[in-house]
């Protein structure tokens, strides 16, 4: 087998696939839209760091000090007060019907009791069905309400404590989820579409029958592998700028790192995803089974890779298992890039085992490519 | 890598001896024997699920013996599948070309991978040897049955190759295009060409130069058609009514009432006749005996068609797996 006839034959499937891709006018409109139509509804429409959320106001007394307080809360933005309750029983129906999200109760005498130094207690009852929307609204509370008393110099907080933690919130300060999606869309979207779209592409000569006819021809299961694959790199690499430029656009999301190391971990990730879908397609028997495969492989990436859930909050063996996982290594090293700057030499270690899968599944995939149809 | 051709017996394209092959506990084809001259047109013939497919398969190396050796063209069918590959071309059963390339697309293909040099012309010479110019910006997908089955066959030509294996090439095409697809490939076996073709049809076993009639996987008959008729041992005679008197009922009853008797292998009806076969000549006499005297019909000699063989073949090789 020479060189050039090697070439030849590659270049052969390569153009077939081009064609065959450009007159599949449904799937390359996907490839498109996917992407697009993500980027836009994680980017505008999901967030994880929810703000002017419904709150009740439920005041036994109305004084300076209340008057503070819910001015204080208002100021952080997580709190929206839209009702003023008058009894106990308003107060819980508006709760109980989803009505707020928040209830703020303070007692008869709060600010007498407060002056005397006795602790009186503010109740914030939160909904918390939905522990995310809930949470970081409920973290920026205490330090809030505190502030505000000292600010407003009704009282020295009893109980102040001797020392104050000073908190940075370092490459994403304002914690805007946008800077975390559009790394984690990348991951996520390149897996799909580079899963499927090869997974397809080979489980449909099978079921069409073109494979006997291929399988017949002078051709080596590798040509027809790199052949399969080389267009959708392309197609890849063309969601990545896709992805990324709309991200920059959009969300103001930094490359603080290089372009180029970002542009070689990324066609790793993309051929090892490949390989993946290579794989499946030459253990499913139709599209569809391909299809369900995919499926198995891309709902672990999406939820212990980190892009759904956070990796350190994961059991042990879930982390174990997310470390065979492409899209974990991948989305460390694009957020590394995109957002902290980080360089090869901080990388190395993901760049390495990325390789190591993507060799795996190349590997998996030839040998378990048939040349015969027994 | 030529050197490595052994070449065999002068003039042979195919010679197989004892090929094997099982799916599962299903033996396909059994101890399959057999040798196809070079620039001859040989027929494969045999009932559905026979294993002529699965023959074919093996010649081009798509599918492993499980037991048996052979050579294609020259090469070994099990370890040089490759070299097999590039000298042969294989017209599957179903249409496999790519449903959505044009016309030209598909052939432009098939010439890059098989290294044709200017694959654009070669695809263009295609294109107007199989009067398929007007055609080339068109969908495969989109031809009809007759124009995919002259495309398919332009691309199996397209590289040049030395032997053609069609499977069941005319399957659904209409009497015009299977007499063009005919002369074709008479044209293509002039040039030289060796093509093994399968087929149902009477009629195309009979364009063939020879033929082999395969059953259960087992290879029951081969030669050339008088050939594979004279060795079948059959005697034949032709039943008629002499006048209309005889109606279909009366007729449908006398087949019944024949096909039992002693010396009778075979009725088969043909319009208002009926072609009674057996082996022995004289057993077959003394069953008839009793029809001879009656008036109203009409006995005469005739040689066994091709069908008439084949149909005995089969029963008895059904018979003898029993």
């Amino acid at each position: 087998m020479s060189g050039r006839d090697f070439v030849r034959r590659v270049n052969a499937m390569v153009v077939k696939e081009f064609i065959q891709l450009r007159r599949d006018r449904v799937t390359f409109a996907t490839m498109i839209m996917i992407p697009l139509l993500q980027l836009v509804l994680f980017g505008y429409a999901i967030n994880t760091t929810p703000r002017n959320l419904p709150t009740a106001v439920f005041a036994h007394e109305n004084t300076d000090i209340t008057r503070a307080i819910v001015a204080a809360l208002k100021n952080t933005a997580f709190f929206q007060f839209t009702r003023q309750a008058q009894s106990e029983a308003e107060a819980e129906h508006l709760i109980r019907g989803g009505e707020v999200l928040f209830l703020l109760e303070i007692p008869a005498g709060f600010e007498r009791s407060l002056r005397r130094g006795e602790k009186p207690r503010v109740l914030v009852a939160a909904d918390a069905t939905d522990p995310v929307a809930a949470g970081n609204a409920l973290a920026a509370l205490e330090g809030v309400v505190a502030t505000a008393l000292r600010r407003e110099r009704f009282v020295d907080t009893p109980g102040e404590a001797a020392f104050e933690i000073v908190q940075h919130r370092r490459y994403n300060p304002a914690g805007t989820s946008q800077l975390n999606i559009v790394p984690g869309l990348l991951g996520t979207i390149l897996t799909m579409t580079m899963l499927i779209f090869t997974a397809l592409s080979v489980t449909r000569e099978t079921e069409r029958g073109t494979m006997e006819s291929l399988l017949s021809m002078p051709i080596h299961p590798v040509e027809i592998m790199l052949g399969k694959i080389l267009p959708y790199v392309a197609v890849g690499v063309m969601q990545g700028v896709l992805i990324l430029g709309a991200g920059m656009i959009l969300f103001d999301v930094p490359v603080e790192g290089s372009v180029f190391l970002l542009a070689v971990v990324t066609l790793l990730f993309i051929t090892a995803n490949l390989a993946v879908g290579y794989t499946f397609s030459t253990l499913a028997t139709n599209q569809l089974q391909a299809v369900q495969m995919s499926f198995m492989f891309f709902l672990p990436n999406i939820l212990l890779s980190g892009f759904m859930f956070p990796f350190a909050g994961m059991p042990v063996w879930a982390q174990w298992i997310s470390e065979g996982l492409p899209l974990t290594h991948y989305l460390r090293m694009v957020r590394g890039i995109l957002l902290k700057g980080a360089d090869l030499r901080d990388l190395g270690p993901d760049i390495a085992i990325l390789a190591g899968l993507m060799l795996v599944a190349m590997t998996i995939a030839v040998a378990r490519f048939r040349q015969t149809l027994d | 890598m030529s050197a490595a051709r052994a070449e065999p017996a002068a003039g042979i394209a195919i010679e197989v001896e004892g090929l094997r092959k099982t799916f599962g506990d299903h033996v396909v084809v059994d101890d399959l024997t057999m040798r196809v001259p070079r620039g001859e047109i040989y027929g494969f013939l045999g009932p559905n699920g026979s294993g002529k497919t699965t023959t074919i398969r093996m010649l081009c190396g798509l599918l492993t013996p499980d037991a048996g050796r052979g050579t294609c063209l020259g090469y070994d069918i099990r370890t040089e599948a490759r070299e097999i590959r590039a000298k042969v071309g294989y017209m599957t059963q179903r249409f496999s070309l790519y449903a959505d390339l044009s016309v030209r697309e598909n052939l432009e293909f098939v010439a890059r991978l098989y290294g044709v040099p200017a694959p654009e012309k070669a695809a263009q010479a295609a294109l107007e040897r199989l009067g398929l110019e007007g055609r080339g910006r068109q969908l495969a997908g989109e031809l009809s049955g007759g124009w995919k089955q002259r495309l398919a066959l332009g691309a199996c030509i397209l590289p040049a190759p030395e032997l053609l294996l069609l499977d069941e090439p005319t399957a659904g095409v209409d009497p015009q295009a299977r007499r063009e697809f005919w002369a074709e490939i008479h044209a293509l076996a002039a040039e030289g060409l060796t093509v093994l073709v399968s087929t149902h049809y009477m009629d195309e076993a009979e364009r063939c130069h020879e033929i082999a009639y395969i059953a259960y996987g087992h290879l029951l008959a081969q030669g050339p058609v008088a050939q594979v008729i004279a060795a079948s041992g059959l005697t034949t005679v032709t039943l008629e009514a002499r006048d209309a008197s005889i109606g279909a009922p009366a007729m449908a009853a006398l087949t019944r009432e024949i096909e039992v008797r002693p010396g009778i292998d075979m009725v088969a009806p043909f319009g208002t006749r009926l072609h009674i076969s057996g082996r022995d000549p004289a057993a077959l006499e003394a069953a008839l005996a009793p029809y001879r005297s009656r008036p109203d019909l009409m006995l005469t000699a005739d040689a066994p068609t091709l069908e008439d063989v084949f149909i005995d073949l089969m029963r008895r090789s059904k018979d003898a797996r029993k």
